[in-house]
């Protein structure tokens, strides 16, 4: 599957959420900066950056930056990702941003997403200015040399382009439906 | 000491994975051979009781024992580390545990 290109503008969507309200593109216009995750419940890659993820969305809330988080994996295969388990996951870890449930994985593959999590920056045009991980070490928060989705959206909010606009993404594969 | 690393191909961490169990035996100063088996269908993961990539059995008990209502499957498997993280790959420490106790036992 091939991502989203750099510069590509952010497909629309109108997906369920956690808190059982619609959410779309257009629900965040006002915004600077759009981060859209391909997530899940059950990778460990993902409980890995899981706080940080939180913690990136509580320091950029006041500067415009909205996260929108995304599962798409199939729940007939997974069913720790299914609709029941994502709510359970948003309240036990507390998530400060929209948990949007794919359940056609139609936005996923609009987006070309293949790993959870992957993360793609939007700028306020809605650009893709940086797609790929949120930062180069899973295993170790104290260890991390290069903040690539700080990085990133540090440059789109000074309206500049970020140093680095697209790394692997590296986590689970996207569980599709057979 | 019968060793197996049974790994998924989609999930990145295989690799670190195995280096990480091959330093494990060498720091216990055992030669037991790694045998490397390749997950690639959900009947094989439920005939194998695989939940997750990378699963390492001594002796044919799991490094870290699995629920009762654990999902067999082919994707990545979460560790819970000794200080509450999770993580992709179980530490050093805790596959030279296993060893240790595999071992220790008659």
């Amino acid at each position: 599957m091939i991502p989203l290109a750099i510069g590509a503008n952010a497909a629309p969507f109108s997906l369920i959420g956690v808190d059982d309200q619609m959410h779309s593109l257009a629900d965040h216009a006002d915004k600077a900066a759009l981060v859209i995750i391909f997530s899940c419940n059950h990778c460990p890659y993902v409980r890995a950056w899981e706080d940080r993820m939180i913690a990136l969305q509580a320091d950029y809330a006041t500067r415009g930056v909205q996260f929108l988080v995304v599962s798409a994996n199939d729940p007939a295969k997974y069913p720790d990702d299914d609709f029941p388990a994502m709510k359970q996951r948003a309240a036990e870890k507390g998530f400060n941003f929209p948990y949007l449930f794919d359940e056609t994985q139609a936005i996923a593959r609009a987006y070309g997403a293949t790993r959870t999590p992957e993360v793609f920056v939007f700028d306020a045009n809605r650009t893709l200015r940086y797609h790929g991980a949120i930062d180069d070490n899973h295993e170790n928060p104290t260890s991390v040399t290069r903040h690539y989705l700080r990085e990133a959206l540090d440059a789109v909010l000074s309206g500049t382009q970020p140093a680095i606009t697209q790394t692997p993404p590296v986590g689970c594969t996207i569980k599709w439906r057979s | 000491m019968h060793i197996q690393f049974l790994y998924f191909e989609e999930c990145p961490s295989h690799e670190a994975g195995l280096q990480r169990l091959r330093d494990a035996l060498a720091q216990e100063g055992i030669s037991a051979p790694i045998e490397v088996i390749k997950v690639e269908t959900d009947e094989q993961a439920a005939a194998l009781r695989f939940t997750g990539s990378p699963t390492i059995l001594i002796n044919g008990a799991d490094i870290v024992p699995i629920s009762q209502d654990a999902y067999f499957r082919l994707t990545c498997r979460t560790y819970r580390l000794e200080d509450g993280r999770f993580a992709p790959l179980p530490s050093n420490e805790m596959i030279r545990t296993a060893l240790q106790n595999a071992r220790a036992k008659p």
